[in-house]
């Protein structure tokens, strides 16, 4: 049977088929769908887990019990997992230990488009990169079975455009694979220095072995045509390379960590001249130049943004670079934004109205530093809003004397956060952190998380008490508030923030997209053009729903968008804004 | 063979539906088929793109600039900013929504005044459709995503029959009848 599945939803469908017994993951665009998928068959135990790290963990674990594990994750997860990483390169596996990291060329939902191939040769383990949705179930078994043959973790590396384009698929049965069981093996699975320096030498000749295999495997495949021109490529590259270049000869590589040096040598051999195009660096481009070959790459491909056939083409130079419709009025940005009713709203109005130094964080809410609510100064990465908080208040100027807080949300607190905080106890900060409390991991498409009280697998467990967490670190100063009060958090932040000790405000209120909130009753509003003074009190919210017509100076409130939250009613000193009877 | 399809518009609009059933037709009348589109950041009210490209043997599921056989937009200023997708030839399919961007609505930015008839100057086949007043008239807004369908797939060299018999499975039982309705109202539809 055949099917159109995503390269997401072939990942998943290749761990049901090579019977995989164990998956997690944190969640991550463009990685997500793949645990969501997974959690379908039952025949996988598959749970969320908090961060990236202890997803990999808990799956280096699972392969201790020898039973076939899997985590998913973006690139920017592999480095907060890479410290067991890095470990399991050397352990390697004993049940099957496959990490998934879904690479986000162009950067459509990430904070860079960092190449994790690097990973893969850092940690001298096996890597597999599927080029469309069959290959991504195809490679996501072969990687099972590498990984046991040869005692190694195994990185699937897929990008964005794998993730989220959907191709034909053709569907097999699961093939059950018993569990090894738990031994004790202290030799490999304790790295202390002594067992690691045995272990080193045997990463060494397993990548000898690996290389054997790359060179042996049909995945990585020679399709001679015109032979004026080779093209050595991988991953979603192959697809552009093929409609872009159909005459020209093509190396396709399938596995592009051990490379398959003897293929490589054959093809430069044969052809006569040599490229290679891939996304972003040159990763294969500076193996290639290594082994003594000359192969152009870089020079020609653009190693920022993803590529398309376009762009392949336009570097051959058969075609010129396309002139852009001269148009009298482009389109103005359409960035995405807070939605209507967001619970995070008032918090990022307050910051703005206090001027104060906010420190960011991911989520949802990294769209509170766009205008006009602008309240946001830096985002780095999962958790980093409360490091950067006290950094900044240690060592800003004496006579700077604007009020610093770290903005975050429950789910990457739960993911980073904590530990920043004790940092802060410990260290005797004084900054204020506000945790946006939304009950569930929204930007990603609404996972369930610690504090939620379900499972991924749909069963209830303990719901995390956010505030009694706090608390239970030693802090004094904590509180909670309604997040729909506006001059109530505005209030509240302004006596923290003033507060010579430190301290953490809790902003409770559900994602008003979770399906229950969208399911309840709402009233709805409307402007009074007749009280309205044109005063824009209530734009600087930001909210979707209202906008501002400039040539009658009023503003109107679109009645599809309102979800009736009333923070713009709370704005309103001219009674203006009114429920719209029904 | 093969043709490149662009569906656009904005997050919440159900540009990811129509794809799906597009490329699920494509399938069922036997060509290959792939579709390309962004998750996430984009799904809080960003600009959507989907990218839907079949024929005998498809490689790439993105499209280049220039390449694209059909451009389907769900909004008025959506297809202003994918123009430079279409080929020299190539059909444009407007809906007249307009759903302002929050740097217009905030004041920020200015909605272009004549997008239509600035697409109009450039490309010779522009197909205009005002998709919420014929799902109000057909009894409800929602369908309004099929009527854009219909067009589309009058434009497509594919059986009528297998684009109906996947609506058909992939909208909610109650509704067949509208989003049939809807989808032979854009079939028809002549602009």
């Amino acid at each position: 049977m055949k099917e159109l599945l995503s390269g997401n939803e072939a990942v998943a469908r290749g761990a049901f088929e090579a019977g995989f017994h164990f998956a997690a993951a944190y969640p991550g665009t463009p990685s997500t769908e793949i645990l969501e998928n997974i959690s379908k068959y039952k025949e996988i135990h598959s749970q969320w887990a908090v961060n990236e790290k202890t997803s990999l963990e808990t799956a280096l674990g699972a392969s201790f019990a020898g039973a076939r594990a899997l985590v998913a994750l973006k690139h920017v997860g592999l480095n907060v997992a890479a410290d067991p990483f890095f470990s399991a390169g050397y352990i390697g596996a004993r049940g099957s230990l496959v990490i998934v990291s879904a690479d986000d060329p162009g950067m459509h939902s990430s904070q860079n488009e960092q190449d994790n191939r690097n990973y893969a040769r850092s940690a001298k383990i096996a890597m597999l990169e599927p080029s469309d949705s069959q290959e991504s179930k195809d490679f996501t078994k072969l990687s099972a079975e590498i990984s046991e043959e040869f005692d190694t973790p195994v990185l699937l590396r897929i990008t964005t455009r794998i993730s989220h384009s959907r191709s034909i698929v053709e569907m097999e049965d699961r093939k059950d694979v018993p569990k090894k069981g738990y031994e004790k093996n202290v030799k490999k699975n304790l790295v202390m220095p002594a067992h690691a320096r045995m272990l080193h030498k045997k990463v060494e000749e397993r990548l000898v072995k690996l290389k054997e295999y790359s060179n042996n495997s049909d995945i990585n495949s020679i399709d001679y045509n015109d032979k004026s021109i080779g093209i050595i490529t991988s991953g979603i590259s192959y697809q552009y390379v093929k409609e872009a270049m159909p005459e020209a000869s093509v190396l396709k590589i399938g596995m592009s960590w051990p490379l398959p040096d003897k293929k490589i040598r054959e093809f430069a051999e044969n052809v006569e001249k040599l490229y290679v195009v891939e996304e972003n660096d040159p990763f294969i481009e500076t193996e290639v130049k290594a082994m003594g070959i000359d192969i152009t790459g870089k020079d020609i491909i653009p190693g920022v943004l993803e590529l398309n056939p376009r762009i392949v083409k336009e570097s051959f130079n058969k075609v010129d670079k396309l002139k852009p419709v001269e148009i009298s009025e482009r389109a103005p940005i359409r960035p995405p934004a807070l939605c209507p009713g967001c619970p995070h709203t008032s918090v990022f109005r307050a910051i703005n109205k206090l001027k104060l130094i906010a420190t960011g964080d991911i989520g949802c809410y990294t769209l509170g530093a766009l205008p006009p609510l602008s309240a946001m100064d830096t985002c780095v990465d999962m958790g980093a809003s409360i490091g950067n908080a006290m950094g900044i208040e240690l060592m800003k100027d004496e006579d700077d004397k604007r009020g610093i807080v770290a903005v975050i949300g429950d789910s990457t607190f739960y993911h980073s956060g904590i530990t920043g905080l004790i940092d802060i106890i410990y260290n005797k900060g004084k900054s204020t952190v506000i945790i946006l409390d939304n009950s569930i991991t929204a930007m990603t498409g609404h996972q369930d998380n610690p504090g939620t009280g379900k499972t991924l697998m749909g069963e209830d467990t303990v719901k995390m008490d956010l505030t009694k967490l706090v608390k239970g670190l030693g802090l004094e100063h904590v509180y909670d508030i309604d997040s729909y009060d506006l001059e109530g958090v505005e209030k509240l932040i302004k006596r923290e923030v003033e507060r010579d000790e430190p301290s953490v405000i809790i902003a409770h209120n559900p994602c008003m997209l979770l399906p229950e909130m969208k399911k309840k009753p709402k009233d709805r509003f409307y402007i009074d053009h007749e009280k309205c003074t044109g005063c824009k009190m209530c734009i600087p919210l930001g909210c979707p729903a209202i906008s501002f017509d400039k040539d009658a100076k009023k503003a109107n409130i679109d009645k599809q968008f309102c979800v009736g939250c009333t923070l713009c009613v709370q704005t309103c000193n001219f009674d203006a804004i009114k429920k719209i009877e029904e | 063979m093969v043709k490149r399809i662009i569906i656009a518009g904005v997050g919440g609009q159900g540009i990811l539906l129509a794809s799906d059933i597009l490329s699920e037709v494509c399938m069922e009348a036997g060509f290959d088929v792939k579709k390309s589109e962004v998750h996430g950041m984009s799904q809080r009210g960003g600009d959507v793109v989907s990218h839907v490209v079949y024929g005998e043997k498809v490689y790439s599921p993105l499209i280049g600039e220039g390449d694209a056989d059909v451009i389907l937009s769900f909004e008025k200023i959506e297809a202003l900013r994918n123009i430079d997708f279409l080929k020299k030839d190539g059909v444009m399919i407007i809906n007249k929504m307009e759903i302002k961007p929050l740097p217009v609505a905030s004041g920020l930015a200015d909605y272009p005044k004549n997008p239509i008839d600035d697409i109009k100057k450039h490309v010779n086949n522009v197909i205009v459709v005002d998709g919420q007043k014929e799902a109000e008239q057909i009894g409800n807004i929602r369908v309004m995503n099929v009527i854009l369908l219909g067009i589309l797939a009058s434009h497509m060299d594919i059986k009528k029959e297998l684009f109906v018999e996947t609506v058909k499975k992939k909208v909610p039982p109650k509704t067949v009848d509208m989003n049939i309705e809807a989808f032979n109202f854009g079939y028809s539809y002549s602009g």
